[in-house]
Parts: structure tokens; C-alpha cells; sequence
């Protein structure tokens, strides 16, 4: 297909704009632009078929079903998009005086006490864009919560599982702490012998998913909280699997101290093809005077930005954080109430069922009840027919599914993490199931046909390891390589693909 | 009753219950301690019906004085550009909507394309080789290029100019204890910057940052901040409005090494702050130390052109703690709003779009008649007057008359109390300004 830039014409354009009789103004010399950017020229038609055409080459939610692990892949209600498109939310200007914004400080305050009340915890901010910016803000949290208390210097390490996505490893760096790993027990949990070995006065804290990538339930949380209360540190959930506990455990409850929530994970923000999300956090008490600036606080039937806050980190994002996201996840919420709990158990029945049905044809690396997802492995597989999790993934697209989150986590070998969501029919669960199982049979019978695969997409394996060695970024115009030339075979990486 | 947004029956329920093997769906939960079992109902609202969440909503909405109900001349780096119909169109493709971050490119050929597309119109604008597939905002890229900074030079000390926008220069605070990293900040002198004084500043310095047009408007001698950076062996960042670049030279053109900025101007609705994208592109040099996602061009197993998520070893999931950023979930949706409005704008309407901008500025500052702050500086979109009473007075005031006059500049900057911040898109015409001669010059 041709790029946007392919179709443009000289001449062309998409845009009338208002003209005002009003003399010239000329930029300085200096300053002015020496060269048009080369934008595309096209005509509206021309514009609205090339997006289209593209969508149409674009797998969401909406197309069919995608439980890739991790990431909740849940329906995205429309209601959701009619509400954050009311002018009173969509044209509202962040600097606009507060008088102007009590109705989007209202909505942000009840999503404060929402989220505060699922998570166990006593205040939030909603600022972090993301869940890694969750970490991050969460992480920066620590350090100002130690460095109030003198200990700043004395502790250096964060504790991680060896389950843990690449976000917390990463956010300890970013966050200037020395990361300690800790190994997984037989049963799935952290190993809490480990554990102990590795948690001292150099402490600052732990990052925990729970349930973990796994998507199993760490039975040793008390015992884990009180190994780190004990030593003096701090507890953070990485809450990119609430979607399984609404409800039912609240990290607060299980000791967490700083949590932070992907909206649109558990609360539905459409993905958006990579974004946008929401990442509030949520802690406990002794950490409330740490978060970020402004506060959003009720006076009465008045609600204000309160930025006097001496000892806040400062601010992670621009304004009050990405709002449209926070209309769309009250609104999901409102639908639910307290039957959000139905949802998570819904979510957890799901994939239970999945698992159920798949645990004989697929290694189960834990043979538990999951939660809200289950790792299977595809080693088998590759052991007896060479045919490996990518391949397994790139056969289940000729299926009409997206695939699983692939190679992740780390610890368990051609890794297939599976998470369906609660929004799922029997009948879709069962036509999956029917699907893997046939993979299975055909990696027996017919290897070739997953190692060859896809071949019912708009194109064929692609070739990331020549993307990578030939960094081909933007259109080069009249200069664009031709990347066809000297094509071999396709190699795509086993590497974690999804999370 | 069924959840509308659940798809089991209870018959089904049944069925799964029995091929799990569990009694109920309680006993699934059998693993979590019933020391950390949550023992009552959620004290949440009662659930809303779709139509109840509508009324609900509207009824919030209505608390909020937008700009459609306020003649508006706020800006301050969150600006009321048209945004086009075909932006909500394409955004509405469920395909797009409902897609995540594209791990399977043969899924996902929709979504690359588009980021390839984006990459490439932000490298256009800004004289850049590479760009990320988006950063969270305006603010956080910011921090963003502060990190690579630190990474390519070895030093520590990053220099922000005053006249760089505040929100941006929080965020880069915040995050310095995190990075190692000591802010010093560089005051303006009559609204811009002084490349000399920036030169002496920048020594030692990992990057400067500057904003060009920057906060108060004002053009920068970007040129020459960009050489006092390089004098130092700083690297050069330019933090700059997409809207301006149709008529302001390219970043990349005037030596700097990267060009960061918020997009939300360019495409994206006002949405009380968010979500909205931040750009950060670069020169080729510093590719492999880029934070965020980068598509790349490549080809399938029948030599067809495709596109992929690239250069990955640089990222979270694969290099963890030794990634050059943990940012995994991004803007694309914004971004995707960005490449639409700048395919629709094209070359001859973002320069029109700056042109007009100009125009209506300096009409409104020959139509305020009030003295300017900088009046030795050229401006660009937005411009700043001394209103001779409290900034946040007059906007009492002018509010009261149905107009929101601009931003108290007294909210940021000492000694500038009675100073508005007036910012004219080509969404406010020559009777809107008139408008607001009319009452903020009474």
C-alpha cells in the first residue's frame, strides 16, 4: 500500500482556512523558514481513503478477539467515546480559572475517591500518563519519602521478581536505585527464602504485580509486607493486573503502601493502538504529602487545586494529567458500581476456562487456578516439531485472533500469556480454544504451515531483523531505499512481544 | 441481570464452571489468602444505565466554562486550534480505537504505517532524522531529551531557559533527582533569552533547552542559542510549536540536536490538558539512545514493503534496566490525530495557518492598545501586555463580560503581576479581538 506521501500532488490540498483582511507580517530574516516541510497534498477524499484503507489493515478489539496478556484487551464501551466529546470536557482549557472548572474537578475528585476505595488506599493522584509513569512517580515518591526521614543515602535497592515487566527494572534506573532481583518458587510465588536473604536496612522497597505476569496469586503477600514493613521499606503494586481482583483484594488490604492503576487496562480506555492511558497512583497516608502538585481537593461543594503542598515531588505531566482518559474510565466505572467485582470475576472465570481447556495440548509451567491470565509454554512444541511461540502466534492470526503476549515472561520458555477479559462470549473462548488445539495438531502434522505463517494477512512474516540493521525511520522521498533488494528469508525475533 | 458489557449467560457460567472443575466461581479465588480477602461490597454508586451516565456526565460538562460559551485568549502552550472533522473520523475507526501497541506487525500493518507516516511529518517539521512514535506530552519529552543528554555527553547538568514554558520546567525538575541531574535555569532578559549569557551556562552542561516561540511568545534568537549550546558541546534541544514551523525555520536546521514539543496544538482537542502527544525527534546520531517506540520499513517473506516496531533492544521489554526509557504505552491515537491534521493542513496550510496567526497578533496588540511587556520582541500566536491593575483581576473582570482575556503571567513569574499572556488562534477573528479591546480596555 502506498504511503500518504506517495499520493501527494503538487497543488493538492484537504484544508480551506478562514481568511482575514489584515496586512502581512513578515517573521525576521533569521528566523524564517528556509524550506517547506514536505507534508503531504492531498485532496479530502483522497485523506479520508488512505485512513481508511489503513484501519482496514488494523486488527482492534472491535475486529475480533485479543487476549494479550497483560494488557487487558477488554471492550471499550462507546458511550465512553459520546461523553468525553462533550464540548464542556473537550474544549476546556486546563489554565481556565477554577470557577470554569468545577464540573472536570468534580469528575477528577470522584475518580480520586473510586479508585482509593478499590485499591485499599487513602489518597491519589491522577496525574502519571501511564502506567510506567505510575512507577516512576511511585518511585520518586520513595525518594522523597526517605529523604524526609534521613534515609535516603542508606537505601539504594528496589526489590524485583524475576516475573516483573521491563517497566519496573527500567524505573528503578530512572529512578537512581540499584535493583535487587528475587527468584519464583515451584509454585509460582516469590521465593520468600530469597527474599529474605536479600531485604536489609538498604531496603527502599519491592515492586510487585499481583497476581503476577504468571497470573497467579502471590499466597505469601502478608507474609512479604511484613518482611519489608519490618525492614523499614516501602511496598509498591504495579497494577497492571487489577483487572482481576476488583472487588475481591485490595492492594491496600494486602499491604501495598503506593499502587498504581492502568485506566486503560482495568478501566477501559481504548488502546488506541499504543496509547493514549492513564496511570494514577494511590498510597497510603504517610505518602499523601509527597504527591504530585496540584491536589484535587473538595471544600464543601467547592472543589480547588491545591498546590500548597511543601513537600511534593513537583509534577510528572503537564495540568491536572490526560483527562479524557479519566471521563472515559468514570464512565466505565459508573456502569458497573459495585458490581465491578462481577467484572473481575468474570475475567478470572474466563481465563480459567481457556486454561481448563488448553492445559492438555500446551506445558502448564504452574498448575494452579489462575487469576485473570495464564501462561502457557509452547516448548513441547518446539522441542518435538520445531515449531516454536512465534510461530504458534503467527498461526493463530490465519484464525482471525490476535495473538497472545509472546516470550514474557521471562522465566518461563516459549512463554504464551493469555488474557481473555471479561467482555468475552463462551462462543468466542471456545473458537480460540478450537483454534490452539488444531495449531497444535498441525505443528504435528503440517509444521510448516505455522513457520510459514501468517497467510491470511494483508502481508506476509516480516522481517525485523533487516528493519533493525537497515533503521529505514521516515520516508526518504526521491532518496527512499528500496528495501526489497537482496530479500532472503524473513526473520522475526523470539523476543517478548505484547506488555 | 447481565452486565450489558458481559457476554456469559449463567448457563454459561455453568458450563465453565464445570469443565474448570470449581463448584463456583468463588471457589476460584481459593488461592487468595482469606487474610486479604475483601469481605464487603465496594462502597461505590449504584450502577448508572447508559442513558443515567449521559445525564450524569452532561450534567458535569455543564459546570465547566469552555470555549465555546467564553470568547477565550488563553493559550500558554494549550492552544484553540480548529481541529477538522476528518481527525474525529479517522479516531473513530474502531480499528484503530480499539487496537494496542503493534507487538504483531502482520496484525497491526495499519497502526506502523501511520506511526511511519507520523515519524516522518515530524522529522519534516522539524529538520530531524528520527522521531519516536510519541511521548506523553509536551512536558515529559522535555525530561525525555534531559535523559539522552546525559546518556550521549557523560554530564550531568542540564540548563533551562526561563522562558521556557513552567509546566515543562516542573516536570524536568521532578525528575532530575531521579536522572542525577542538577537544573540550572537561565533568566530572559526583556522576554528572550541572552545567547552570551547562555553560553557561560551551558558550560559543563549536558543540554539547554529553550523554547522557540516561547512562553511569552517571544522568538527566541534560536540560531544563536542553538550555537552558545554547541560552544559548550551542550547539546542543543528546541522545544517548538508545530503550528509555528510552517513559517519558523527548522530546528534542525540551525544546529540543534533534538526538537521536542507538544503536539496538542496540531490536531488534538483541548480536553482540560489531555491526553494529548509530546514529539521528540533527533538527529541520526543519537538514534540508538531514543526513548519510546520507532518504526522502521522492512520487508515480508515475499519481499512486500511492511512495517515493524524497531531498534527494540533499546526498549523496556527486552534491555530492562539498561533501557534508555520505561515507556511502554504512549500517544499513538494522538499522534494519529497529529498526522491527519498536518495531511490536512499540507505545506500551504500550515504556513497560511502561521501567516494568520501573525496577523491577528499584531491586530491585536495595535487593538489593545495596552503596552506591551517585550515590546522590542517579534511574536508569534500569543503576546503579553501590561494590564495596569492585577492580571487576575482583569480577568475577573473581563470573565464577568463573557471573555477570558488570557493567562496571569503573575502565576509563574515574580514582579510580572500585572501581566496577561494574550493568546489569538485563527479561531478568534478580528471582531473577537475587537471583543476584547472593548473590555479590557475599559
Amino acid at each position: 500500500m502506498k504511503l500518504i506521501y506517495e499520493r501527494s500532488e503538487a497543488g493538492r490540498r484537504a484544508s480551506a482556512l478562514p481568511t482575514y483582511d489584515l496586512p502581512a507580517v513578515q517573521v525576521p530574516e533569521e528566523l524564517r523558514r528556509t524550506e517547506p516541510p514536505r507534508l503531504p497534498e492531498v485532496a479530502e477524499p483522497e485523506l479520508v481513503r488512505h485512513f481508511t484503507e489503513l484501519s482496514s489493515r488494523n486488527f482492534g478489539i472491535d475486529t475480533g478477539f485479543y487476549p494479550l496478556g497483560s494488557c487487558t484487551m477488554k471492550y471499550n464501551p462507546r458511550v465512553n467515546e459520546r461523553v468525553v466529546a462533550l464540548p464542556g470536557f473537550r474544549d476546556l482549557h486546563p489554565l481556565q480559572e477554577e470557577d470554569g472548572i468545577q464540573g472536570a474537578l468534580e469528575l477528577e475528585w470522584r475518580l480520586q475517591e473510586i479508585l482509593a476505595e478499590v485499591c485499599g488506599l487513602d489518597a491519589v493522584s491522577l496525574q502519571p500518563a501511564a502506567g510506567s509513569q505510575g512507577e516512576l512517580t511511585g518511585l520518586l515518591l520513595m525518594r522523597a519519602y526517605f529523604a524526609d526521614r534521613g534515609e535516603l543515602e542508606q537505601r539504594r535497592k528496589i526489590v524485583i521478581p524475576d516475573t516483573a515487566h521491563g517497566t519496573n527494572p527500567a524505573s528503578v534506573t530512572m529512578t537512581g536505585f540499584e535493583l535487587t532481583g528475587v527468584k519464583t518458587d515451584a509454585r509460582g510465588n516469590i521465593d520468600v527464602e530469597d527474599l529474605r536473604a536479600k531485604v536489609d536496612e538498604r531496603t527502599a522497597g519491592l515492586m510487585l504485580t499481583n497476581p503476577s505476569t504468571l497470573g497467579l496469586f502471590d499466597e505469601h503477600v502478608e507474609e512479604i509486607a511484613a518482611i519489608f514493613h519490618d525492614a523499614g521499606a516501602l511496598m509498591y503494586y504495579d497494577g497492571a493486573n487489577l483487572n482481576a481482583v476488583c472487588g475481591i483484594s485490595r492492594p491496600g488490604d494486602m499491604g501495598f503502601d503506593i499502587v498504581h492503576i492502568n485506566l486503560h487496562k482495568t478501566f477501559s480506555q481504548p488502546h488506541g493502538g499504543g496509547g493514549p492511558g492513564g496511570g494514577p497512583i494511590a498510597v497510603r497516608k504517610s505518602l499523601e504529602p509527597f504527591l504530585p502538585v496540584p491536589a484535587i481537593v473538595r471544600e464543601g461543594d467547592v472543589f480547588r487545586l491545591d498546590y500548597d503542598r511543601p513537600r511534593s515531588i513537583g509534577k510528572v505531566r503537564g495540568y491536572t494529567g490526560p483527562f479524557g482518559v479519566f471521563v472515559r474510565s468514570y464512565a466505565f466505572i459508573r456502569a458497573y458500581g459495585p458490581a465491578l467485582k462481577e467484572m473481575s470475576e468474570v475475567a478470572v472465570l474466563n481465563a480459567n476456562y481457556l486454561l481448563a481447556r488448553l492445559k492438555g495440548a500446551y506445558e502448564l509451567p504452574f498448575d494452579r487456578l489462575c487469576m485473570h491470565e495464564f501462561v502457557l509454554s509452547a516448548r513441547r512444541l518446539k522441542r518435538e516439531h520445531g515449531t516454536s511461540a512465534l510461530d504458534v502466534a503467527k498461526r493463530l492470526m490465519d484464525y482471525g485472533f490476535h495473538p497472545p503476549t509472546v516470550y514474557f515472561p521471562l522465566i518461563v520458555p516459549e512463554a504464551l500469556m493469555i488474557e481473555p477479559t471479561e467482555t468475552e462470549a463462551k462462543e468466542t473462548l471456545d473458537a480460540f480454544c478450537e483454534a490452539m488445539l488444531a495449531i497444535a495438531r498441525e505443528a504435528k502434522d503440517q509444521p510448516e504451515l505455522l513457520k510459514e505463517a501468517p497467510h491470511a494477512r494483508p502481508v506476509r512474516r516480516l522481517d525485523e531483523v533487516k528493519a533493525a540493521k537497515r533503521a529505514v525511520v521516515k520516508y526518504g522521498f526521491e532518496e527512499h531505499p528500496d528495501l526489497s533488494i537482496g530479500a532472503a528469508e524473513a526473520t522475526a525475533v523470539e523476543a517478548p512481544k505484547g506488555v | 441481570m447481565t452486565h450489558p458489557y458481559l457476554s456469559l449467560t449463567d448457563a454459561d457460567r455453568d458450563e465453565m464452571l464445570a469443565a474448570i472443575g470449581v463448584a463456583s466461581i468463588d471457589e476460584l479465588f481459593r488461592e487468595i489468602p482469606t487474610g486479604v480477602r475483601f469481605s464487603r461490597a465496594l462502597d461505590l454508586e449504584p450502577a448508572l444505565s447508559e442513558q443515567e451516565i449521559v445525564e450524569h456526565l452532561e450534567r458535569l460538562a455543564a459546570k465547566n466554562v469552555h470555549t465555546g460559551v467564553e470568547l477565550s485568549f488563553l493559550g500558554a502552550g494549550m492552544y484553540d486550534h480548529y481541529v477538522p472533522a476528518v481527525v474525529d473520523a479517522v479516531l473513530s475507526r474502531g480499528e484503530f480505537l480499539t487496537a494496542y501497541t503493534p507487538y504483531q506487525p502482520e496484525m497491526s500493518q495499519g497502526v506502523l504505517q501511520a506511526i511511519f507516516e507520523y515519524q516522518t511529518a515530524i522529522c519534516e517539521l522539524t529538520g530531524m532524522d528520527v522521531s519516536n512514535a510519541s511521548g506523553y506530552d509536551g512536558t515529559t519529552v522535555a525530561a525525555d531529551a534531559c535523559f539522552v543528554a546525559k546518556h550521549v555527553t557523560g554530564r550531568s547538568k542540564v540548563v533551562l531557559c526561563e522562558a521556557l514554558n513552567p509546566q515543562v520546567r516542573q516536570v524536568v525538575k521532578t525528575y532530575a533527582p531521579g536522572f542525577g541531574l542538577d537544573v540550572v535555569e537561565v533568566p530572559h532578559r526583556g522576554g528572550t533569552t541572552d545567547p552570551d549569557e547562555l553560553r557561560v551556562a551551558a558550560r559543563d552542561a549536558a543540554c539547554v533547552i529553550f523554547q522557540q516561540p516561547n512562553f511569552f511568545g517571544c522568538l527566541e534568537p534560536a540560531p544563536d542559542l542553538a550555537a552558545a549550546a554547541n560552544d559548550a558541546e551542550a547539546l542543543a534541544v528546541a522545544h517548538v510549536d508545530p503550528i509555528s514551523l510552517g513559517v519558523l525555520e527548522a530546528p534542525g536546521r540551525y544546529g540543534c540536536a533534538l526538537a521536542i514539543g507538544e503536539g496538542q496544538g496540531a490536531g488534538n482537542y483541548l480536553s482540560y490538558g489531555g491526553p494529548h502527544y509530546g514529539f521528540l525527534a533527533a538527529r541520526s546520531e543519537f538514534i540508538r539512545r531514543m526513548p519510546g517506540r520507532i518504526v522502521g520499513e522492512t520487508v515480508d517473506a515475499a519481499g512486500e514493503r511492511g512495517y515493524v516496531l524497531t531498534l527494540q533492544t533499546r526498549e523496556q521489554h527486552i534491555r530492562r534496566e539498561k533501557a534508555t526509557s520505561n515507556i511502554t504505552t504512549n500517544q499513538t491515537l494522538l499522534a494519529l490525530a497529529g498526522l491527519v491534521y498536518l495531511t490536512w493542513l499540507g505545506p500551504q496550510g500550515l504556513r497560511e495557518l502561521g501567516e494568520t496567526c501573525m496577523a491577528l497578533g499584531e491586530y491585536a496588540k495595535e487593538r489593545l492598545g495596552l503596552p506591551l511587556l517585550f515590546p522590542e520582541r517579534a511574536t508569534f500566536k500569543e503576546f503579553a501586555v501590561r494590564v495596569g491593575r492585577s492580571g487576575r483581576d482583569a480577568i475577573r473582570e473581563a470573565r464577568s463580560q463573557g471573555v477570558h482575556p488570557g493567562y496571569a503571567l503573575g502565576r509563574d513569574y515574580e514582579g510580572l503581576d500585572d501581566a496577561l499572556l494574550v493568546c489569538v488562534t485563527e479561531k478568534r477573528s478580528p471582531a473577537d479581538i475587537d471583543r476584547l479591546a472593548e473590555v479590557l480596555g475599559r
